[in-house]
């Protein structure tokens, strides 16, 4: 990456000091040129520090507060002022301070430099101790004390180890993944189970340690062997003269071990039949070496050695976790550690002695759990527990980003360095109590990583959209000077993200389309553009505002069956505003004057593609009013206050109550609870129904807790779901292509469910059978 | 079971002479020979040549050839087997000197005995083909497990020569006071027979007939052995054996107190316990200030240690407190013995026993014997 003028890129010298390390020939100097911020972020206010240092790598974590733009909207005082030609509220960018944790992985030799960049770049002066873990805390605990001028307190490693894998545990989704080299995915990211305990945590460092879990604080160490990675780094290293434990890995992925070892067929000739053993099964390892007069390559006897190991490890296991009846095991530690060697030699050896009834478990941050829990062990007074975190796309690296073998092009970028950022969210999240099974929901529609067409489009899409976002971005700062500079590094880095994916699909967990906007909602936060459409949403809902009452009236003016179809093709019709489609926005750039009955026109003709319209009329005729319904909005403007808001007062009507859900914060024209807040007192100004509701509490406005444009129903505002408990929800609404068709398209619920959406992608229209503005109505009633 | 006779069928009711029982393992072949010592003057006239020939050359000799052995200490002596009194012979040879083996049957004319030739071990499916067009020999395979299990109880139920068979090591956490002492197996259900050749095998004995195959390592003798061999360029289990005695594995291993300091009380694991087998060669220094005895040492430690845990494991999982080893892992190997009765004893803190036969590896073959009597 070129060194641009103007950018604050200050080369970050790091020269290997002493004698430790790889010792080749020539200059032990490393240094790297990295500018420091993209590391060590928000060092100025950091507090809380720990450290854990292990074999080769050093994992430092701090806890710091960001500041960030947000956008604010508030009502306007409107008494006495002609409001005609007045926006329908303010906007103003607000400074935020919001709380993020900052784990930042590099190689030992890098310890002292870093350390010294630290110390110049530490402000905060409360924080006086730094918690340390791992076998490397004794050894450099001198130099750290040196160094920052903190006191060392040493926490001992499992108990970190375990803190901390319980904490990504809960906080991360698709922390956990299985391995499978030979399939399409190679990474099998597994949804977040509700209940986490109990598990079998193997870590196998230089040895095997073998911990049962139970409870947040309550673990057993139950097992372990001495054979484990420093056996195969050690053993290795005097079989093959390879000294380090990356190059014995890359020789091991290139050998035969059947040189070396003696087999089920080099016994019997073939396969052990009566006991259905295959011909191709190891019988003895390093059998066939037991002669004195026979070279035998590198290569193989790493490999040898390697399947030696890994099936040790996997038999312990599997027999550890058949006596404590355990079906969750999760490998870690260095030997482990992002080589894919590893996880499938392993993968094979738990399938193999579990019979497949137990899966090898790995987790995308494994290497800093150590770190996490050291770090959680010193903050236990700010109770980071009590709080939900989420992982910051933007400031996160990904999964194996420093792995020599994936994507030189990254390494290069980041050098070493592997970077986690986790985000304080204000709000804990829960499950949607509504959701049937919630060990077995997955959000999304599509897995990207596991659907290579899909894949391409969407980046390409993405691609292809990004300059546009730039540009609005931008254009959404026009008072401020350095709005472009920011926009182009925003674009940058999220077109680096893109590249990322495209090679790594598997970085940040299973890759959705979901999981693509919420990236670039976190790169764009990241750079200061925290609602790059709140203009436009302010000018949206003050032209919708402006057309409610007619809306209402022409409605009104309609006979009870007719209405319904009126309404829910004013949902439908909303929908097909949405700027964060491609198609729509050439249409609303080009057309302004584009307007709600036009809007209609372009929607699909009965039967739509995914059509339950009678069913529900059905229901709607036959059955009880429902006792409560939960809608989660989409778009502002049209959507909201022409399509939603007639809905919800026909419901109301009916004397069903509303709980009408919007995002906590803002993504792309989504309306947001403040907005909400506002549009809401507006309607109710101009119609009783809606005023007495909200005087009554029979509509009341919950925030989701999220600010992606899809919707995840295992992580929201647990205030959401306590009101969605009280009020006995029996209908849930889910409207639009990010909450309906990205996501949730086959989410099974307790209760009734409306998804109503309107496809504005072609490629996903044809994907789905139909041509683009197709509509999906899916009323689905859950099977008793 | 499959169990092939020769075409023509036996003269007698009772199995022909010469009784043989064959385990054909991956490293090494077990024959076991019944030699009768109550051959009647008829018999002796009408005894062939070749099978006095036979007679004479295996009792006569205690080495076949560079590389066959008798193990004379193991002879059972007065054996009675099926109505005829003889003593029991005990021989082995690596197992890729069988084609000279079979090659010496052919020359020995052994197929115009008209015997059944059973059995064991993989080899038994390996060569049966060999035995067939190289020494016109039809092998009855008979399978390894059954033939072991067969072959320990019945060992163990005649006594090695009026003594005990089986045995333990009192003590065995006490070097100063640790004894080796014989141990009654009468009652011998349930028990785990874990057999330790060239790799390992776990069954679960419940009763004379049923049992099952808990699990397996392949981390055996061929292990050992094999890592010896390209680690110290050893070329005998003897002379890997003799080296493993004057090493040091601590010099090799990472103990708990080269991490810790001392213990690591968090999880009760004692400073003297291996934290990381072979760990210190991590370092180069270290590498190059071992011995070959160190690492041979190290190895042994290492597969010993791996088979007790393994051992330990499935014993907890089946429910069952005796585990017997056996195999020829163990021959002159009491390093491994002792450092097994040890781990079983220290680590399930005296509710495991570990117990051993004097006859470690010849059960299979034993067995195989025993199935040509019992068919006949």
């Amino acid at each position: 990456m070129p060194m641009r003028p103007g950018e604050e890129w200050v080369a970050f010298k790091m020269a290997e000091r002493g004698g430790r390390g790889s010792g080749g020939h020539g200059s032990l100097d490393k240094s790297i040129t990295l500018p420091p911020d993209e590391i060590f972020r928000n060092l100025e206010n950091a507090k809380r520090f720990a450290i854990d240092i292990g074999g080769s790598l050093t994992k430092l974590a701090y806890y710091s507060t960001v500041q960030h733009k947000v956008a604010r909207v508030r009502s306007f005082d409107h008494s006495g002022k002609d409001i005609e030609n007045e926006p329908l509220y303010e906007i103003s960018v607000q400074e935020e301070i919001t709380a993020r944790l900052h784990f930042i992985k590099f190689e030992n030799t890098y310890i002292e430099t870093c350390l010294d960049f630290i110390k110049d770049h530490l402000v905060n002066t409360e924080t006086k101790v730094i918690k340390a873990t791992g076998g490397g805390a004794y050894k450099f605990k001198d130099l750290i004390e040196k160094k920052l001028g903190l006191k060392v307190d040493k926490e001992d490693v499992m108990t970190c180890l375990i803190k901390g894998c319980n904490f990504v545990l809960r906080n991360i989704p698709h922390e956990v993944f299985a391995y499978q080299k030979d399939s399409d995915t190679e990474f099998r990211f597994q949804t977040n189970h509700p209940n986490i305990f109990p598990y079998l945590l193997v870590n196998i460092g230089s040895g095997v340690s073998i911990v049962k879990v139970e409870t947040e604080d309550k673990f057993e160490w139950i097992g372990g062997s001495s054979i484990g990675g420093g056996t195969f780094w050690g053993l290795g290293a005097l079989l093959t003269k390879t000294k380090k434990f990356d190059e014995l890995l890359q020789l091991a992925s290139k050998g035969q071990h059947t040189n070396v070892d003696m087999l089920v067929k080099d016994v019997y000739g073939g396969a052990y039949q009566t006991l259905g053993l295959s011909g191709n099964l190891i019988a003895s390892s390093f059998g066939k070496s037991t002669t004195a007069d026979k070279e035998f390559s590198k290569e193989d006897m790493a490999k040898s050695l390697l399947h030696m190991i890994s099936n040790d490890i996997g038999q312990l296991a599997c027999l550890h976790a058949k006596l404590h009846n355990l079906d969750k095991i999760y490998f870690g530690g260095f030997f482990i550690r992002g080589h894919p060697v590893t996880m499938r030699t392993i993968t094979y050896s738990i399938n193999f002695f579990s019979k497949g009834e137990v899966q090898a478990l790995f987790l995308r941050h494994e290497g800093y759990l150590g770190a996490i829990g050291a770090f959680l062990k010193g903050a236990e007074q700010d109770n980071p527990n009590q709080y939900s975190w989420g992982e910051n796309y933007a400031g996160s690296s990904g999964l194996m980003s420093t792995s020599p073998d994936v994507y030189p092009m990254q390494r290069t970028r980041s050098g070493t360095f592997d970077m986690l950022e986790m985000d304080r969210l204000e709000r804990p999240l829960v499950n949607l109590p509504l959701l049937k099974d919630p060990s077995a929901y997955i959000p999304d529609t599509v897995d990207l990583t596991d659907d290579a067409m899909a894949r391409k489009y969407w980046l390409t899409c993405f691609e292809e959209a990004l300059d546009g976002v730039a540009k609005r971005a931008a254009a959404s700062q026009p008072d401020s000077v350095d709005a472009l500079e920011r926009a182009e590094k925003f674009r940058q880095k999220y077109w680096n993200k893109l590249q990322t994916l495209r090679q790594q699909p598997f970085a940040y967990g299973t890759l959705t389309v979901r999981s693509l906007l919420d990236t670039r909602e976190h790169c764009l936060n990241e750079f200061n553009f925290p609602d790059p459409y709140s203009k436009v949403k302010q000018k949206e809902n003050g032209i919708a505002l402006k057309c409610f009452q007619s809306v209402i009236e022409s409605l009104d003016s309609l006979g009870w069956e007719e209405r319904q179809f009126a309404l829910v093709k004013g949902l439908l019709a909303g929908n097909v505003f949405d700027w964060g489609a491609k198609a729509v926005s050439d249409v609303l750039e080009s057309e302004p004057q584009f307007g709600f009955e036009e809007a209609k026109s372009k929607l699909q003709e009965r039967p739509w593609l995914e059509d339950s319209y009678s069913q529900w009329l059905e229901r709607l005729k036959e059955g009880p009013p429902h006792k409560c319904a939960l809608i989660f909005a989409d778009n502002s403007g049209i959507d909201i206050i022409l399509g939603v808001f007639p809905f919800v007062r026909e419901l109301l009507s009916r004397g069903t109550e509303v709980i009408l859900a919007c995002n906590s914060g803002p993504a792309l024209n989504d309306v947001t609870y403040s907005e909400s807040l506002i549009v809401t007192e507006r309607i109710a100004a101009m119609d009783p129904v809606i005023q007495s509701a909200l005087r009554e509490e029979k509509l009341l406005l919950v925030q989701t807790g999220s600010s992606s444009p899809c919707l995840d129903l295992s992580r929201l505002d647990k205030g959401l779901a306590v009101l969605v408990r009280e009020r006995k929800t029996d209908l849930v609404i889910i409207e639009g292509m990010g909450r309906a068709i990205h996501t949730n398209y086959y989410a099974a619920l307790k209760c009734e469910s409306l998804k109503l959406a309107v496809i504005k992608n072609s490629w996903l229209a044809d994907r789905l059978g139909g041509k683009i503005f197709s509509v999906i109505f899916k009323y689905e009633v859950p099977c008793k | 079971m499959l169990c092939l006779r020769v075409s023509r069928p036996p003269r007698r009711s009772l199995a022909v002479f010469p009784w043989f029982g064959l385990d054909i393992g991956g490293t090494l072949v077990k024959l076991v020979y019944f030699e009768p010592k109550d051959i009647t003057a008829e018999e002796e006239e009408e005894e062939v040549e070749n099978l006095k020939s036979i007679r004479k050359y295996l009792t006569s000799n205690v080495a076949y050839g560079s590389t066959g052995i008798r193990d004379v200490h193991l002879e059972l002596k007065d054996l009675t087997l099926c109505g005829r009194k003889g003593n029991l012979h005990f021989i082995r040879f690596p197992t890729h000197d069988m084609p000279a083996f079979i090659q010496m049957g052919s020359e020995k004319h052994f197929s115009s005995l008209h015997t059944t030739l059973c059995a064991t071990g993989g080899g038994a499916y390996k060569f049966e083909q060999d035995f067939r067009t190289m020494g016109d020999l039809q092998l009855c395979k008979l399978d390894e497990l059954d033939c072991l299990i067969k072959g320990v109880l019945y060992i163990d139920s005649v006594g090695f020569n009026g003594h005990s068979e089986c045995y333990y090591f009192e003590n065995p956490t006490d070097a100063e006071r640790c004894q080796k002492l014989p141990f009654n197996l009468e009652n011998p259900y349930p028990l785990l027979l874990v057999n330790i050749g060239s790799g390992v095998s776990i069954l679960a004995v419940y009763s004379k007939e049923n049992y099952k195959r808990v699990t397996g390592t392949s981390l055996g003798g061929g292990t050992f052995f094999g890592l010896c061999c390209l680690l110290t360029g050893c070329s005998t289990f003897e002379e890997a054996l003799e080296m493993a005695s004057h090493g040091d594995s601590t010099k090799v291993d990472k103990l708990v107190r080269d991490i810790y300091g001392g213990d690591y009380e968090r999880f009760g694991l004692p400073g003297w316990a291996v934290a990381s087998s072979f760990g210190n060669m991590m370092s180069k220094e270290k590498r190059e200030s071992v011995s070959k005895e160190d690492l041979a040492k190290a190895t042994l430690i290492t597969i010993t240690n791996n088979i007790g845990s393994i051992a330990r494991m499935c014993a907890l999982n089946e429910n069952i407190n005796r585990v017997v080893f056996v195999g020829n892992f163990l021959r002159i190997n009491t390093i491994s013995m002792r450092l097994l009765a040890y781990a079983l004893d220290y680590w399930s803190k005296g509710q495991l026993k570990a117990l051993f036969l004097e006859h470690e590896g010849y059960f299979g073959a034993v067995g195989a014997l025993l199935e040509l009597l019992d068919s006949a």
